[in-house]
């Protein structure tokens, strides 16, 4: 998803360079405000942590893998101010050491990517913390959407600065569709990784995810000069309930998100698709620089119209969400026993068994 | 990115660019990326001298055309982007071996390949000839936060030592039998970089410790100035002022 | 600074962690100046809490830390930092700067050092460990025992009054381990080794402290406690199989 040189003018590039600037400086008080001189050790690390889990490779079926983008991750585990600055570090080093991204586009990319994802992510994430149950699960569920909804977000966002600066004429509604179309699928894959790996850090160190803070170790009492957890004044939520309103969550959020997807996809009849179709070039065809991401290749071009690829897309998109949703809480829920039993003795948060 | 991250693009050198201050070769590259941005599409010939302005810089810089090239590979995914292009834009159409294509397309294509590859083509002349280190002081010195700066000199100094981490995680990973194979073994992976995520953080922690013990508090000693002479400065600014004299023909002829 | 005054006081250091572990219960030691001394003590004894006590990193406990006379507190820290030079166990820890040079003259420069005197204390430390063919070198590349003692350079370029090294065996080949242990007897300085390397503090220190559940438990000869069995057995201090301190005639 880094943009190049070229693909938006002189002026928003600059002018994006200028929006990122200020929010990596808002960023960097934040920052100091939340890590204080703690700031460059540890931002410094995440930075690395989030360039490295870039290289970890998830493979999908089929021999294709994916790997993870990490803007809501970061935002997730270290907050948003630091999330941004460690985002925007990790961009900005690989425009001047890999040639990764234009010099000039660095202001498009940082603003998309780091500033965006991040803040969606974090804005949804702490949103639905509020709204669920106090529960550790809740934040792996929140996790789950918030890096769901992040990366369309910065597909669309990446399509209105293309919108304001983009240098060919190339109908917005098509850009969007193509834009987030791929990126809801994208986005479902960084979700699942996201939520897992939130999930992992949980399960050992609470006290390290930033977004999970509000959550409150339960009290220990001293009975017999043996630590034991005092009893929880609040009933235990039924674990149908809450994999209800999961379930209703992913299927709403993938719903709004295809709904965008199709509308945009049939309001404009003339696209890539139908020349594609007319011509008979049905070859499969890359449509995005983000070729290794989970689930990129899946096109839908071949098809014989615009409007039904494009509804297509939106049925595929909330099948797969609800598919991958479900596997991955169904993978969350087995997982708890043995995640319980190997932490046994170590504070935990949130244990509900 | 993968081993030897650190800056597989440097290639040592002692040419006269090599020997250049790393703020005079940002300011150069930026500019001159900024020039080739703003010059018209239309002016074909003006991306032709942009080119051999980069040729002149590489042969300077006694970076061989094979190496360069080779660097130039990492664009690849937006050209599969620019191709699609001409398929996709509206207005006047022509046909080219019976293919309806958009005029307005095929320049937005021809655009972003050119700039594009103009843009990548510095950057590696720019990564191939200065350190990373130096790179950091050169950042520092073009002003960026120094905050900034030290957050991506950890990044730097740490990035091997986490990826060895994760190195050592996977080899733990096989040797147990595990193989990463299909969506099932997301959960296993994402556990691993979880872990990865902890000890990164836990290190953050007592990489400070450390810091604090030898007097840190709060802003990075100052050990290196980078200083650039009048001479250096017009010597590596001639590039984005060569760059600028084509881009104002291009926009008046 | 006359001889009488000890590099290092501790008395009655008790400290609790802000979760209520509570780690040191009442620790007091003295180390007088040029001294030599191993601290050795079971996994948990809080063998880093005491040492993180040592520059003021942790504190809030009762009891006092005195270095060279001087109380470690807010008042004194920079120059507290400055006289005490820890070396943590991790190397890749301690060395965060891009080049083994800037890393060694972090901390002087942190301390306001800069130009030729600052190169000269760089030089000098680098010598010190016999590193000074690997200054422009990032430390990544160097192997683990190379770093380890570019991590001792980096806190003797603070010319420090007392050196605490933190397992400074640990992961160390025979080879480099042999190197350290030389470099460490070449060095003028008063020097607390913590370490579970029995033979290594017999090989180094004259005295050992033995540290176990936050006191103090033994004070004396390294030669002496080592073959102290009952001493040994009590606080789960056990030598290398075949191992007999009686043999050796180190460490004086």
């Amino acid at each position: 998803m880094h943009v190049p040189d070229g693909f938006i003018d002189a002026p928003v590039s600059v002018a994006a360079g200028v929006v990122a600037a200020a929010a990596v400086t808002v960023s960097l008080r934040g920052a100091r405000r939340e890590l204080d001189e703690r700031t460059a050790p540890l931002a410094g690390l995440v930075a690395a942590f989030i360039f490295a889990v870039q290289m970890l490779n998830f493979p999908v079926a089929a021999g294709t893998s994916g790997h993870l983008l990490g803007g809501a991750l970061a935002a997730i585990l270290v907050g948003p101010f630091t999330g941004v600055l460690c985002v925007s570090v990790v961009l900005l080093m690989q425009g001047v050491l890999f040639a990764d991204g234009g010099l000039t586009a660095l202001g498009v990319n940082i603003t998309v990517m780091a500033v965006v994802t991040t803040v969606v992510a974090y804005a949804v994430f702490r949103g639905l913390v509020k709204l669920l149950p106090r529960k550790r699960r809740s934040i792996t569920v929140s996790a789950f959407v918030a890096a769901v909804l992040s990366v369309p977000a910065a597909a669309a966002a990446f399509t209105l600065v293309y919108a304001i600066g983009g240098t060919t004429d190339i109908p917005i509604g098509k850009v969007l569709t193509a834009m987030v179309g791929v990126h809801v699928l994208i986005g479902i894959g960084e979700a699942a990784i996201t939520a897992l790996t939130v999930g992992a850090v949980i399960a050992v160190r609470p006290d390290l995810v930033h977004g999970a803070r509000g959550l409150t170790a339960p009290l220990r009492l001293r009975v017999g000069g043996e630590l034991v957890d005092a009893p929880a004044d609040e009933p235990v939520p039924v674990a149908a309930r809450s994999h209800r309103k999961v379930w209703l969550t992913g299927l709403a959020t993938s719903l709004v998100l295809a709904g965008v997807v199709s509308f945009y996809a049939s309001a404009s009849p003339d696209g890539l698709e139908k020349v594609a179709a007319d011509k008979g070039i049905d070859a499969k065809v890359e449509e995005h620089g983000a070729a290794d991401s989970p689930l990129a290749d899946y096109s839908v071009q071949g098809l014989t119209g615009a409007r039904l690829s494009g509804g297509l897309a939106g049925v595929i998109g909330v099948g797969v969400t609800v598919a991958a949703g479900t596997g991955v809480f169904w993978s969350v829920r087995r997982r708890r026993p043995s995640a319980a039993s190997a932490t046994t003795g170590a504070p935990r948060v949130g244990e509900s068994a | 990115m993968g081993a030897g991250h650190a800056h597989r693009l440097y290639r040592h050198g002692h040419s006269p660019v090599h020997a250049l201050p790393p703020h005079t070769k940002l300011a150069a590259v930026f500019a001159f990326v900024l020039v080739v941005v703003s010059t018209p599409r239309e002016a074909m010939w003006a991306f032709g001298l942009y080119a051999l302005l980069l040729a002149a810089v590489a042969h300077a810089a006694r970076v061989p055309a094979g190496f360069l090239l080779k660097r130039l590979l990492i664009e690849v995914p937006f050209v599969a982007f620019a191709v699609l292009m001409p398929f996709v834009a509206q207005g006047e159409r022509v046909d080219v071996l019976g293919v309806s294509l958009s005029v307005n397309g095929l320049w937005g294509a021809w655009n972003v390949l050119a700039k594009g590859t103009l843009g990548v083509a510095a950057s590696v002349l720019l990564a191939s000839t200065t350190e990373l280190r130096e790179l950091l002081l050169g950042l520092q010195r073009l002003r960026l936060p120094p905050l900034l700066v030290q957050i991506a000199s950890f990044m730097i100094r740490y990035g091997d030592v986490i990826a060895d981490e994760m190195r050592r995680m996977r080899i733990a990973r096989e040797s147990r039998g595990f193989e990463a194979r299909g969506v099932r073994s997301w959960s296993v992976l994402a556990k691993s970089a979880g872990a990865l995520f902890i000890r990164s953080y836990e290190r953050g922690e007592r990489v400070h410790l450390a810091m604090v013990s030898r007097g840190y508090a709060g802003s990075m000693p100052v050990i290196d100035e980078v200083t650039a002479s009048r001479a250096q400065w017009s010597y590596a600014l001639r590039l984005p002022f060569a760059a600028l004299a084509v881009c104002l023909l291009g926009w008046t002829l | 600074m006359d001889a009488v005054t000890p590099s290092l006081e501790v008395a009655g250091l008790a400290f609790a962690y802000p979760d209520g572990h509570q780690a040191l219960f009442g620790v007091d030691l003295r180390i007088a100046r040029g001294e030599r001394v191993a601290l050795l003590g079971p996994n948990g004894a809080g063998k880093t809490t005491l040492v993180l006590h040592l520059n003021g990193i942790l504190t809030g406990g009762a009891g006092t830390v005195t270095v060279a006379g001087l109380p470690v507190g807010k008042r004194h820290m920079a120059e507290i930092r400055r006289k005490v030079g820890i070396v943590f166990q991790d190397p890749d820890d301690q060395l965060f700067m891009p080049t083994v040079r800037e890393d060694v003259a972090f901390g002087p420069a942190a301390s306001g050092l800069r130009g030729p005197e600052l190169e000269a204390r760089v030089r000098t430390a680098l010598e010190q460990v016999g590193m000074e063919a690997f200054a422009d070198r990032p430390p990544h590349h160097l192997s683990f025992g190379q770093r380890r003692r570019v991590a001792v350079a980096t806190v003797l370029a603070m010319e420090p009054e007392i050196l605490v090294l933190d397992e400074p065996s640990s992961n160390l080949d025979p080879a480099s381990r042999r190197e350290l242990a030389d470099i460490l007897r070449s060095l003028d300085v008063t020097v607390l080794m913590v370490t579970h390397d029995l033979p290594y503090a017999l090989e180094l220190c004259p005295r050992a402290l033995v540290l176990s559940e936050g006191v103090i438990a033994a004070d004396g000869r390294t030669g002496e406690l080592l073959a102290d069995d009952a001493l040994m057995r009590e606080h789960r201090l056990e030598l290398p199989f075949g191992f007999d301190p009686r043999s050796v005639t180190m460490g004086a």
